[in-house]
């Protein structure tokens, strides 16, 4: 048997998108939150709720770009030119998010300014990253092995669109994860905004769901046409599965149960985008299999990820254990 | 298309060399400072001596802010190849990308995943616990240095890759690639220099304390520790260094003609070039001072070594000459002066004096931030001298580069340097402020007691007070 490694290294690399999704969503939602919660302890009760894993989330990011370099060489070089004022953007403001979790404890006078770095940070990033995604959908204009387009086409509608539905989306999985996380004042203030912010990500789904295959007709041969219209059917279905979910948990009051649906409505998405898309890395122009690295790069970088993957996946887990239950408002990390 | 008259490439590299410079100072300081957490936190646990864990606690908060820069700075690192060097990212990607995908899967994940419990959980997980968590940190620290430096060492002397019909390089024998001919020495030295920037700022903010309290015992603790790698590691360090400068005259006779400054060969011993100002356009280093046969005695360790010129290559494949010939003079005698502090510490030690000699303290507090300049100074010297190749004698730098025009590479450079500047000009100064509290905690048992995990609103007069040691148990 033969197994295309293309495949099964697109799959890793997909794993690794979610994953920084599923874990950086709900650390950079806090920071998109920050202007509803305006008291310095709130705010140091909310920080501390990530301190202790949010470098490790964003560590996924990391191996998403440099994977994608590693395994995908050619779609890596002809994506990042075509996202490059978004991409840039986004990187800016990781680094005002980041440094703010250390740098607010280390000045009085000023540990508003990084607040509101990391609010601002928080969302600009969110933002970059769902226009990059709505971009990329749209398609990139590609020559020979090089990105041929202008530096604006990143910017449409439909990329602000989907840059909007992540802010909000990360903004629901940030008030989730409070409400799983903290007790009292800051607990049911974040229930009460979750439900604004469900009903909005819903809309939005909607909407970026019913705009993207008239987009590309290979999207729409892939949502309408049969048989494939038989399995993709199923993404709405459970869409709407966990969108009840998520409402029963807010209205009743659970903790964990809105969290979980949120991250549900994420993963589901994703696995919507990943039908839109496959086989292809960039739509309509460059395959799975085109964009991969040579059989020996793909080889020796996946003998390290079969291992080193679980054991990763193993140690985080262990971290977010250690660090499990309500954050005592009265015991930070800082 | 040019921006403020600079051309795309030139953009582009200065960009890179930009990001990168800022982003490797704090590599440099955190590979050292995690094994010296290390130490400290094995020795309180071995001799239960206060004063370790007071240490430890010290540093600790200092690691954590320069962790968080290195973080931000390197996720910058990991997307500007394909922003501005898409072209290098789609030929050489098959070749760097693994080593840099397994850097993130083995070292970043590695310290990410225990910094939490590192920093905040030796109450939650218990002691043993926590020390493999610290020890994990450290070793990640370590990983990480070892597969960039493969990479780096690969793009000057590229083995075991076969080119494809679309330029692409093809692995064809990871060994080679991993362990190309001048990976070995540029790792040793690096990881050694990485020690070294954090020995010489461990033993200023010491010396600094000592200057104030010389009876402080932390402070004397810290001091020790440093000197004594400043005594050992440095003259190992200048003996690698050479080794390394051998290796690169063996690969890349080129750069070395252009650190030491001959546009001439030298068939019968050259000289060394102590002082002058390498002109690539007259082929000629003004107003040198030589020592004759000195530069054949050292590269090649017999006084009529043959030396090669500038002059041997064409002109289009010659590194500029200036910067390396300058940065390769800053780095070497920053490494004599840190070995003169070395050995006078030793002096003083058996003198039995070395926490009451304040000229050496002075001196020391003087050299804090030398390993960072030495660091930085070594890196141009090997990076600029590589040119004009990004993958040496295979890919030029000029065919690296992204399909991007000057003025969005500008811009790009523009943000950068406004936020760097800002962003890690602040992060330094906290580090000055967090470094200039004295190492001694004021409430020990408490310290013991309420372990790191310290809530802010616990002391709020104190934090309010000492906003900065007010809340140093993180």
């Amino acid at each position: 048997m033969d197994i295309d490694l293309s495949f099964v290294w697109a799959g890793i690399i997909a794993f690794s998108v979610l994953a920084y999704v599923v874990l950086d969503g709900f650390d950079l939602g806090i920071g998109i939150v920050f202007p509803f919660f305006r008291k310095r302890h709130d705010r140091d009760v909310m920080t501390n709720s990530i301190a202790p894993v949010w470098d490790g989330n964003e560590t996924w990011l990391v191996l998403g770009g440099g994977g994608l370099m590693a395994v995908f060489p050619l779609a890596y070089a002809i994506i990042m030119p075509a996202l490059y004022m978004p991409i840039i953007l986004m990187l800016v403001s990781l680094i005002f998010r980041g440094v703010a979790f250390e740098f607010r404890w280390r000045t009085h006078h000023e540990s508003h300014l990084w607040d509101f770095g990391f609010w601002i940070g928080s969302s600009v990033a969110a933002l970059m990253q769902g226009i990059s995604l709505g971009a990329l959908v749209q398609g990139v204009a590609v020559e020979g092995r090089q990105y041929a387009g202008g530096w604006w086409d990143w910017l449409t509608p439909f990329s602000i669109l989907t840059g909007i539905a992540v802010l909000v989306g990360y903004a629901l999985l940030g008030v989730t994860w409070l409400n799983l996380k903290t007790s009292g004042e800051i607990q049911s203030r974040s229930a009460k905004l979750a439900r604004p912010l469900s009903v909005a990500l819903l809309a939005l789904i909607g909407a970026v769901s019913l705009w993207t295959p008239f987009i590309n007709e290979i999207y729409f041969e892939r949502w309408f046409g049969w048989p494939t219209a038989f399995f993709s059917s199923f993404v709405p279905l459970l869409l709407a599965l966990c969108a009840f979910a998520l409402w029963h948990g807010l209205t009743h009051g659970k903790h964990l149960q809105p969290f979980l649906s949120a991250l549900g409505l994420f993963i589901l998405s994703f696995a919507g985008l990943g039908i839109s898309f496959y086989p292809y890395m960039i739509p309509g122009v460059l395959t799975i299999r085109d964009a991969a690295a040579p059989d020996s790069s793909l080889k020796f970088l996946l003998v390290g990820a079969s291992i080193l993957v679980p054991m990763i996946l193993a140690y985080t887990a262990y971290a977010y254990w250690v660090f499990r239950g309500k954050v005592d408002p009265e015991e930070g990390y800082h | 298309m040019t921006f403020l008259g600079l051309e795309a490439e030139m953009l582009a590299r200065l960009q890179f060399a930009f990001t990168v410079s800022f982003h490797f100072l704090f590599p440099a300081f955190s590979i050292g400072t995690a094994s010296y957490l290390a130490v400290l936190n094995a020795l309180w646990l071995w001799k239960r001596d206060q004063a370790y864990l007071k240490l430890f606690e010290y540093w600790k908060t200092i690691f954590a802010v320069t962790f968080a820069m290195g973080v931000v700075s390197g996720i910058v690192m990991s997307y500007q190849f394909g922003t501005n060097w898409s072209a290098f990212s789609d030929k050489a990607g098959p070749v760097i990308g693994p080593l840099m995908g397994y850097e993130v899967l083995t070292a970043f994940f590695l310290e990410a995943g225990f910094l939490g419990i590192a920093l905040f959980g030796r109450k939650r997980v218990g002691d043993t616990a926590h020390m493999v968590a610290v020890a994990m940190v450290a070793i990640g620290t370590l990983i990480s240095a070892t597969w960039i430096t493969a990479a780096n060492s690969w793009m000057h002397t590229p083995t075991g890759f076969s080119i494809d019909s679309n330029g692409v390089f093809v692995p064809e024998d990871w060994w080679q690639i991993i362990f190309n001919p001048s990976f070995p020495y540029r790792m040793t030295h690096t990881v050694m220099a990485a020690f070294l920037t954090t020995a010489f700022a461990v033993g200023a903010v010491g010396a600094w304390h000592l200057l104030k309290d010389r009876k402080n015992r932390q402070a004397q603790i810290m001091f020790s520790m440093a000197m004594w790698m400043a005594a050992i590691v440095t003259p190992i360090q200048i003996f690698v260094g050479d080794l390394h400068g051998l290796n690169t005259l063996e690969h890349q006779p080129a750069k070395i003609a252009a650190m030491e400054g001959h546009y001439e060969t030298h068939k019968d011993g050259a000289p060394l070039v102590l002082f002058g100002i390498p002109d690539d356009e007259a082929e000629t280093t003004h107003y040198a001072i030589e020592v004759p046969k000195l530069g054949s005695l050292i590269l090649t360790h017999e006084l009529n070594g043959e030396i090669k010129g500038l002059k041997e290559w064409p002109r289009d494949q010659r590194p500029p000459a200036l910067m390396p010939f300058i940065t390769f003079r800053i780095m070497v005698g920053l490494g004599f002066l840190m070995l003169g502090v070395g050995l006078w510490s030793l002096w003083a030690r058996w003198k039995g004096n070395l926490y009451d000699t304040p000229w050496l303290h002075r001196i020391a507090v003087a050299m804090g931030g030398s390993g960072f300049i030495a660091v930085l100074a070594g890196w141009y010297t090997t990076e600029v001298g590589r040119q004009p190749w990004t993958v040496y004698g295979h890919l030029r730098t000029a065919h690296s580069l992204s399909p991007v025009s000057a003025p969005a590479v500008g811009t790009s450079l523009l943000i950068f340097i406004a936020v760097y500047f800002v962003v890690f000009g602040v992060g330094v100064y906290y580090l000055l402020k967090l470094m200039q509290r004295p190492p001694t905690p004021l409430d020990t048992d408490r310290e013991l007691d309420a372990g790191p995990i310290r809530t802010a609103g616990i002391m709020p007069g104190a934090a309010q007070d000492h906003p900065i040691g007010g809340r140093h148990g993180h």
